[in-house]
């Protein structure tokens, strides 16, 4: 069936791409109706990434955080007219100690292969996962941004040590925020304390036992035993720095952040202090299906994720798209969701 | 198919009734990629689940062809779709539409009837459903994308009569869209004259002093008519 894919040709470019996509039998047929928009789509949309990367990887539709309405479902396993979070994550393969998120051979959608941005997108059952009818549609359509922040902390759950009474969070902005919002819920004994550079942003997060301004923190606050990183770019470093500085011996480091040039590390207090540091990036099916039963279970968590949608915008031509992304690069704060009637 | 949403598609491939084989034949039957034209009409119809049934009217000589190309080139919509032959106009052919609606299935004064040309296979999802809204809400709706050339009126063809203002002119597309027992009385009122001059379903409710609501429509929802419409296409899909 003919279905079309609006790619971005070149920064700041959309073009609607008529694609011949065959019947199958095996797959779900979804209509994406609420899209995210994230700021690995940014950097392609401003053209960030380094022209050998821009280069390799477009035209490209852009998008991997949206959900949809089941329209079709020949296997069988969704209700037609159900409403289904969509898995950009396609694994190739499977390995039994390497998930399937780090696999090198997996394709990630709106990275390499076309995202979100459809008229109908055509998957197979394992990368559709049906979501309780509890949440408000702008806040499920960033359910893949929670389920990389439920990755991290269910990583660092297997990783660090028992002792959690403290755990700091460096980074006020989205990441940060579901981060934290997930620890307090996952783990409510203990102390979340957030670091970050905006205390109006910090003034959201009243579900966290303490917020400090990075750069004046109170000699009195106390060491951490663990700490999460959800910086990125520049504030990456100074971020990574503060941490092994204020955490205890043996702590693990989850570094969440995305940089585009590499980072330097203290090493030598890395080494003294005998700290873990382990990177997280993407999730896989399993977290999807933890973050739908974790807004069953826990309805207060979308109901705080709502603090975080910003702008929403009714997106019906290509022009609504510039519209929306041109936002996201003004936008303070928060997440920018397009309803997708295309 | 979802079941009793009370509303109708007619995709109608009306034309010339040529025969299979001949080089003339009615351009929804050309390949367009790896599939008739008509057939990725008929797809796109289909995968929109907003239809109780679609009904493509064709040329008498081609129902059943029609219907086996459906088979093997969408057997996944068969369940859905109903061949039956249309008439030699238009009009015709929506009469027809309605006709075999009106006998075969159960219609009220919600029931909503969306007819499209076969010969334009990227309608898009947003403007069906905008389509059956409009139609919906206001009994009658035409998709419409803005005119781009200036339009030269000529009542003798030799000299212009009129210029009309840019601004409020239209390029009709298709779906149009009604509310199909509005649709059926109305027809049903046309005098012998007013059926001559009428090739166009939504002429009729204007003519009678209906509403007829406009829906956005796209550039890239193209009719294919001339054989360089078929490059154009063609480039679209990639091919």
């Amino acid at each position: 069936m003919l279905n079309c894919v609006y790619r971005l040709v070149a920064p700041r470019v959309f073009e609607p791409v008529q694609v011949d996509v065959p019947a199958s039998a095996s797959c779900v047929y979804v209509r994406p109706t609420h899209l995210s928009i994230c700021n690995a789509d940014m950097r392609y949309y401003r053209g960030a990434r380094s022209a050998q990367v821009l280069a390799e990887k477009l035209p490209m539709a852009l998008i991997h955080e949206a959900i949809g309405v089941v329209v079709s479902d020949p296997t069988g396993t969704f209700k037609v007219g159900s409403t289904v979070v969509l898995l950009p994550n396609a694994p190739c393969e499977t390995d039994e100690v390497i998930a399937e998120n780090y696999l090198r051979s997996s394709k990630f959608c709106g990275s390499g292969f076309d995202g979100f941005m459809q008229e109908l997108v055509v998957l197979p059952p394992q990368r559709v996962v049906a979501l309780p009818d509890n949440v408000s549609m702008e806040v499920a359509a960033f359910t893949e941004l929670v389920s990389v922040a439920a990755h991290a902390v269910a990583r660092f759950d297997a990783i660090a040590h028992s002792r959690r009474a403290r755990v700091g969070v460096w980074g006020d902005g989205n990441l940060g925020f579901i981060v934290s919002l997930l620890l307090k819920t996952w783990f409510p004994d203990t102390h979340v304390c957030v670091f970050g550079r905006n205390s109006y942003k910090m003034n959201d997060f009243t579900f966290v036992d303490e917020t400090h301004l990075s750069y004046s923190v109170s000699p009195s606050a106390g060491a951490l035993d663990h700490a999460f990183e959800c910086c990125g770019g520049e504030g990456s470093v100074t971020a990574i720095d503060q941490i092994i500085d204020m955490v205890k011996p043996e702590a693990t480091i989850s570094l969440l952040g995305v940089s585009e040039n590499p980072v330097s590390i203290n090493t030598r207090m890395v080494l003294e202090k005998g700290l873990r540091l382990f990177g997280s990036s993407r999730s896989g099916r399993s977290d999807f299906i933890k973050v739908a039963s974790l807004y069953d279970q826990h309805p207060e968590v979308p109901r705080y994720l709502e603090s975080l949608v910003d702008n929403v915008f009714d997106v019906r031509a290509i022009a609504d798209m510039s519209s929306a992304f041109e936002a996201d690069l003004r936008k303070n704060a928060g997440k920018t969701i397009m309803k997708w009637n295309v | 198919m979802s079941d009793k949403q009370n509303v109708f598609a007619a995709v109608l491939a009306g034309g010339s009734g040529t025969r299979m084989g001949n080089p003339e034949k009615p351009k929804q039957y050309l390949m367009l990629g790896s599939k008739p034209i008509i057939v990725h009409t008929i797809e796109k119809f289909c995968a929109s689940n907003s239809f109780d049934a679609v009904l493509v009217l064709c040329p008498d000589a081609w129902v059943q062809q029609t219907r086996d190309i459906i088979k093997r080139y969408a057997p996944e919509c068969g369940n859905s779709v109903v061949v039956i032959p249309g008439g030699d106009t238009r009009n015709d052919t929506v009469r027809d539409a309605v006709s075999y609606l009106c006998e075969n299935y159960e219609v009220n004064e919600e029931t909503v009837l969306v007819t499209h040309d076969a010969v334009r296979p990227f309608v898009s999802h947003r403007i069906i459903r905008e389509n059956i809204q409009a139609a919906r809400e206001c009994g009658a709706c035409d998709t419409v994308i803005p005119a781009t050339d200036t339009i030269v009126q000529s009542d003798d063809g030799e000299f212009i009569a009129e210029i009309p203002n840019r601004i409020s002119l239209y390029q009709g597309q298709t779906p149009q869209s009604f509310n199909l027992l509005q649709l059926k009385d109305l027809m049903e009122s046309l005098t012998h004259e007013e059926e001559v001059i009428l090739t166009d379903a939504c002429k009729i409710f204007v003519l009678r002093g209906k509403k007829v609501a406009l829906v956005r429509g796209d550039v890239a929802n193209m009719k294919i008519t001339y054989p360089q419409d078929m490059r154009v296409a063609s480039a679209l899909i990639g091919e």
